[in-house]
């Protein structure tokens, strides 16, 4: 298991955790961002953050700040 | 039966619900304020069958949490003035997420029509998806739309006159959460029930809050005066929790996604993954390499057509009302009316309008920019630059526009959702120097810099963005304690803006501009033409006006900058426009039509101030007090005076030190 910040481009994953707490929490988790949920990574941004990952099928950016909080699985 | 009706729009964000809103309304629309905060109200109305309907475009949110004011103002009017109907536009190629919303939506008893725009996208995606077993299974009609084409409007507007005199009441679709909870919710609904003042609310809705801990809900109760049901609810709650891994909050928002999912089991086919076009200009718009520079190109292109296109324009306001000015000099003998309507009145609106060009274009290309979805990558492409001085990358396009003109620059940072980051970069816009500035620094770089004129102008830009950077990483320490929010932002699929709503959206914020900004500026023109006129009247030496009195009376202020009583007077009336500056000092020096290549300005300036005052003051003009239509920009948009009024001390302070700064360290080098 590795953080989604580790997650390489084009690689498929599964979310395990999700450690962001508070309001912010609520809001990763209001967009999709839920145990059990498989996730895609897209690309890392011309200056290497944020991030873009596909899941329920839209596109979302966070920053690697909060994706190290994420953790998991990656899926062959 | 009901002649009247209201309805609300409400979808998250890119779903089309703009384009739907303009459809259904057309001309007859509203923008104001909601009750108590900054945030724009839009309405409109329609008459369809008969029935005038009043249709209230809710601020788009992806969700019903209390967490941001945007997703507060649509909670409340939802689940308390209880529209007639909610129209919940659903962008159908990503109904997964947007279904999240109406679930919630659903839940707070919403009578819910559903849109289902973007069709079209869906399909291309290779998505199937049954509209009609949608329908059967959320008990609400769903409408099959592809809202830029116009298709789908003739059945959404049958669905939603049929919903608002549909005399049964129906029972909405529930998410079943589970057999213990189901029985901490009814419980709760019997207390709540009990509860006359809550009445106005769904008991369900309200319980499940209670249950969720929901801060909002709980102060309602409170108002309400039901304290005890809070305290059932959270001793059920901590019941609750204690057979779950995360909290009882998690739980909830864990099993409408579910019933999400089982629901897009029934009716959703998903496509093989369809390489789109917009994955396509992805790859080339956020590439590694070319990311940057095609980033740099669109903004240039943007800010060229924003200030380059609009001079035309601006010339022939200014040209205009100089004209008008003129005749009724020339025309009205009585010299006190005469200098009132030309120099007050007349010039007042004058500067007003005078924005207008820029703001009407930048609008239409920021518009263009954002229903394209490119705006999006943009922010991506700069985030980490801009979080690294503590803003965030949708800061940029601001701060980018503040060279050009501080007003629609400030105004453009309405695409920044967050509040704080928000307010951040609104309050040191002012200090990105604007192309206003640039006549004042020709003409003291070339009285005192000879040779190195453009170097020293460059030094003027460079400063602003450092004291820009400087003082956005200290308002977010002192004020907002820390690090910018967290990024968590869509990344919706391209699409083709339509031109209409592009030209609404400009008109919008034009005529925003008039009415928020336009009166401030116009009454601050008087009161400087007032201060500058009288006691002696029009036609008197400036020398004995009161624009005089307070220059020599803050002058000691500046005399440690070794500025005399005329640098001063120019400051004050720099506080209008900061060209006028120039202006002002022609007057001084009975120069007519004076401009910044002036020689004689050049001269007499040469003796009044020393390169080191020069630069010094060169210095203060980037910093001080923004022009008046700035301030007023500030209080239209942050919507309170105390920032507003904060925004002209720092920088006032700023200015200050940092011109005293020069001074020390000018001499103490032993420049003159």
């Amino acid at each position: 298991m590795i953080c989604l910040s580790d997650v390489k481009p084009g690689k498929k994953a599964r979310i395990v955790r999700v450690g962001i707490g508070g309001p912010a929490g609520r809001r990763y988790r209001e967009m999709g961002l839920v145990r059990g949920e498989n996730i895609r990574l897209i690309r890392v941004a011309p200056l290497g953050d944020p991030i873009e990952i596909e899941l329920k099928g839209y596109n979302l950016s966070l920053r690697k700040k909060e994706a190290d909080l994420i953790i998991v699985e990656v899926m062959e | 039966m009901k002649r009247r009706a209201k309805i609300a729009l409400a979808g998250n964000p890119n779903v089309g619900k703009t384009v739907i809103f303009n459809e259904l309304t057309g001309s007859r629309q509203h923008v104001g304020n909601w009750p108590g905060v900054t945030v724009e109200k839009k309405s409109g109305k329609y008459t369809y069958r008969g029935m005038e309907i009043e249709v209230v475009d809710l601020p788009g949110t992806y969700s019903l949490s209390p967490y941001s004011i945007d997703e507060k103002i649509a909670r409340d009017y939802i689940a308390e003035e209880r529209p007639d109907a909610v129209v919940n536009i659903i962008d159908a190629s990503n109904i997964e997420r947007n279904l999240y919303l109406t679930v919630q939506l659903l839940e707070a008893g919403a009578n819910v029509v559903i849109g289902l725009n973007m069709m079209d996208e869906a399909e291309a995606k290779g998505m199937e998806i049954d509209a009609k077993r949608l329908s059967e299974i959320l008990k609400a009609p769903v409408i099959p739309m592809v809202a830029v084409k116009g298709i789908g409007f003739k059945e959404l507007k049958d669905a939603i006159y049929e919903e608002i005199t549909r005399h049964e009441k129906h029972r909405h679709m529930t998410v079943g959460y589970g057999k213990g909870v189901e029985k901490a919710i009814v419980s709760l609904e019997e207390d709540i029930e009990k509860c006359p003042s809550l009445r106005k609310y769904k008991n369900r809705w309200m319980a499940i809050k209670l249950l969720e801990g929901d801060k909002e809900v709980v102060k309602k109760v409170k108002g309400a005066g039901c304290e005890r049901i809070i305290k059932r609810a959270e001793s059920i709650r901590e019941e609750l929790e204690k057979r779950l891994d995360d909290g009882l909050e998690t739980y909830f928002a864990d099993k409408r996604y579910e019933f999400v999912d089982d629901v897009l089991g029934v009716v959703l086919v998903k496509g093989k993954g369809v390489w789109t076009f917009s994955d396509m200009l992805d790859k080339v718009v956020t590439h590694k390499i070319f990311g940057i520079p095609i980033f740099l190109s669109m903004m240039w292109a943007m800010f060229q057509f924003t200030f380059a296109v609009a001079v035309p324009f601006m010339d022939a306001i200014d040209i205009g009302f100089s004209w008008l000015a003129d005749s009724v000099r020339a025309g009205v003998s009585n010299p006190a009316l005469a200098s009132l309507l030309a120099d007050g009145i007349i010039s007042g609106i004058g500067s007003v309008l005078i924005f207008l060009p820029n703001i009407f274009l930048l609008f239409f290309v920021l518009s263009l920019l954002e229903d394209s979805g490119y705006l999006s990558r943009a922010a991506f492409v700069m985030d980490k630059a801009m979080y690294r001085i503590g803003l965030q990358g949708k800061s940029f396009v601001p701060m980018l526009l503040g060279f050009g003109c501080n007003v629609p620059a400030i105004m453009s940072t309405r695409t920044i959702e967050d509040r704080k980051d928000r307010l951040i970069t609104i309050l040191v816009n002012p200090l990105m120097s604007c192309s206003a500035r640039l006549p004042v620094y020709i003409l003291f770089a070339g009285a005192f810099f000879v040779g190195i004129e453009g170097s020293v102008i460059f030094t003027m830009y460079l400063m602003g963005i450092l004291l820009a950077v400087t003082m956005a990483l200290l308002l977010r320490k002192v004020f907002f304690k820390g690090k910018p929010s967290p990024l968590i932002m869509e990344m919706p699929s391209y699409k083709m803006p339509t031109l209409k709503s592009s030209a609404i959206h400009m008109w919008e914020n034009g005529s925003m501009f008039l009415k928020k900004a336009g009166t401030i500026i116009f009454f601050g023109v008087i009161i400087i033409w007032f201060l500058s006129t009288y006691p002696g009247g029009p036609g008197s030496d400036i020398e004995t006006s009161y624009v005089a009195a307070i220059g020599h009376w803050v002058q000691p202020i500046f005399a440690p900058l070794g500025w005399d009583w005329k640098a001063a007077i120019a400051l004050v009336f720099g506080f209008v426009a900061k060209e006028i500056v120039v202006g002002a000092y022609g007057t001084f020096y009975g120069i007519g039509d004076a401009d910044e290549g002036n020689a004689t300005l050049r001269s007499e300036l040469q003796n009044a101030f020393t390169p080191v005052s020069a630069y010094a003051y060169m210095a203060f003009v980037l910093i001080y007090v923004p022009c008046l239509a700035t301030i007023a920009t500030i209080k239209a948009e942050t919507g309170s005076w105390k920032w507003t009024l904060f925004a002209v001390g720092y920088m006032m302070g700023l200015a200050y030190i940092v011109a005293l700064v020069i001074t020390v360290v000018g001499h103490f080098l032993g420049f003159a």
